[in-house]
């Protein structure tokens, strides 16, 4: 088994909404380690780290002049800002929720 | 050659008014053309400004926009810089009367202040009713489509210096006094689309320049308390930088103009404004000194045949309450309360699932059937401040005050200790989009 890193201390992010739509972009602090990113920040992984939302489509998107990943997850948001219940109705702290992938570390 | 500089002094309807000052005073200083705009508009904000207006036929444009345009307006029309917004909401024409009242008997009483309409299609019978989705959740209160930069190019050429708009799209009021300054054509598409990208990294204001970045010890933000609006300054041969007003905090590198490049993006090679359809797959940034960050690499494709429109719904009510508990078995007492509301929830609204979270353990990531809240009880250590929070969206509003009031309760009914009840309850409007051929719909600029 490899080392676990926390996502958080080697990349930031941001995260959208487009009515129940949920993006996020992710980017490598270090350009060295884009390509790690591709490898270990997979679309299953982000899938599951959403699944209590029961989520639709992932899509991810891949940005290698900028060193980052945009993802694109469909049904994540509960109805989204107009009719969700939820305490984050946009959605805009689960930047955090992926940054909280814990992945196996980087060579 | 021309230089132009672009500030955006508001990112939405509730941002802060004071911010555009040291803005308008960095425009006012610098040489070239230069345009400021407020970008105040969002999904929902459309449609109660419509209510608003239907209650009051005077009302109807945001709520504050005089609040953004009154530090900023001698500076911006003394030092000729036109300043564009979508503030005009649902009512433009009603903020320029306003607006041109207020100017009466002063030193800029010549101001010429323009309106772009043509967005609103809640009156357009036919129009409406081919094009609207065939079911809708609720009342129809606005129908608004996101029209382009079309008008704002054409107040500005006719010497606009207040240019109030509908729905235009966010990016729109920066590519209106971009295609309006260097006179690019509106199919220009690299062109656009660079001017498009400009709009889009300034619309959010200073979430590009260090605002919503920070996170204390992975990434620092200078004098976040000040955080200062952004500027972008363009070359006609397309050259992009992007900077922030000077003696403000807050900071503009590499990492705060990515993330706000991707910001509400889907797929980067395809993002679809009424003008342009923007290709950022190729984007590249290079910090250029301080505070400043060079943007390339963006391209341009065809616009889309289709304009996209949005109806704002009323109809249900957004439902809130919340109670904390601390100190030792802070989390088994806020536990029992839940069990309490779900029980008194069966018995009250059987219909109803309540959304439940408790803060301090699982709340912001969790979900509607709590089950995110359900994984975290399972690992939590012992925090000593849990605050329970109830909430449900729902038409019964009668129904909703009930099930808050029961909440509230817990004061008396609940586990020991319980403390800070607050209840909200507030209508929550609804949205569902549609689409429109652009020919169905005519921008329109008017004069005040």
């Amino acid at each position: 088994m490899n080392d676990q890193v926390l996502l958080c201390d080697y990349a930031h992010a941001r995260a959208g909404d487009k009515g129940n739509i949920l993006s996020v972009a992710v980017f490598a602090y270090d350009p060295a380690h884009y390509a790690w990113l591709v490898a270990e920040l997979t679309v299953e992984r982000v899938a599951g780290c959403l699944a209590h939302r029961r989520i639709g489509r992932v899509r991810r998107y891949e940005l290698p002049n900028l060193g980052g990943l945009n993802f694109v997850v469909e049904n994540a948001l509960e109805g989204g800002v107009n009719a969700s219940p939820g305490i984050d109705r946009h959605g805009k702290s689960l930047s955090y929720a992926l940054l909280d992938l814990r992945l196996p570390a980087p060579s | 050659m021309t230089t132009v500089h672009i500030g955006c002094g508001a990112g939405f309807a509730n941002d802060r008014p004071d911010a555009a000052l040291a803005l308008a005073n960095d425009l006012a200083a610098r040489d070239g053309r230069r345009f400021l705009f407020f970008e105040l508009l969002a999904e929902r904000t459309l449609a109660e400004a419509q209510l608003r207006r239907l209650a009051d036929a005077e009302s109807g444009y945001a709520t504050r926009l005089f609040d953004f345009l009154e530090p900023v307006l001698e500076t911006c029309l003394a030092a000729g810089i036109p300043i564009i917004t979508n503030g005009g909401a649902a009512n433009p024409s009603a903020a320029a009367r306003r607006l041109r009242q207020q100017l009466q008997g002063g030193r800029f009483a010549a101001a010429r202040i323009a309106c772009v309409v043509g967005d609103d299609l809640l009156d357009s019978g036919e129009v409406l009713q081919r094009w609207l989705p065939e079911t809708l959740d609720g009342q129809v209160v606005s129908v608004n489509v996101y029209t382009g930069a079309d008008g704002i190019v054409q107040a500005l050429d006719a010497g606009a210096d207040i240019v109030l708009c509908g729905r235009v799209a966010d990016p729109s009021l920066a590519v209106g006094p971009l295609r309006h300054a260097f006179g690019w054509q509106a199919e220009d598409w690299d062109r656009i689309a660079l001017a498009t990208a400009v709009g889009h990294l300034l619309e959010c204001c200073t979430q590009v320049s260090g605002g919503y970045f920070a996170h204390p010890g992975l990434k620092e933000v200078p004098d976040l308390a000040n955080v200062g609006c952004p500027i972008a300054t363009v070359q006609a041969d397309g050259r992009v930088t992007i900077g922030k007003a000077a003696g403000t905090g807050g900071c503009v590198t590499e990492r705060t103009v990515k993330e706000q490049l991707l910001y509400e993006v889907h797929d980067p090679a395809a993002y679809l404004t009424p003008d342009v359809t923007m290709d950022l797959s190729q984007a590249r940034v290079r910090q250029v000194c301080p505070d400043l960050v060079e943007i390339e690499g963006i391209r341009g494709h065809p616009r889309p045949a289709e304009l996209k429109g949005l109806v704002g719904l009323r109809g249900n009510w957004f439902a809130e309450a919340e109670i904390s508990y601390a100190g030792p078995g802070a989390l088994v007492r806020a536990a029992l309360a839940r069990d309490v509301l779900l029980q008194r929830c069966a018995r009250l609204a059987p219909q109803l699932t309540p959304w439940i979270d408790l803060i301090g353990v699982a709340s912001l990531f969790n979900d509607a059937r709590g089950e995110w809240l359900q994984q975290r009880l399972a690992d939590a250590r012992d925090p000593q401040d849990v605050r329970l929070r109830i909430s449900f969206v729902d038409a019964d509003k009668a129904l909703l005050e009930t099930l808050l009031l029961d909440a509230e309760s817990l004061y008396t009914n609940g586990p020991a200790g319980g403390g800070g009840v607050r209840r909200h309850l507030s209508e929550s409007l609804g949205t569902a989009s549609f689409f429109i051929p652009r020919t169905a719909v005519q921008q329109q600029v008017e004069w005040f």
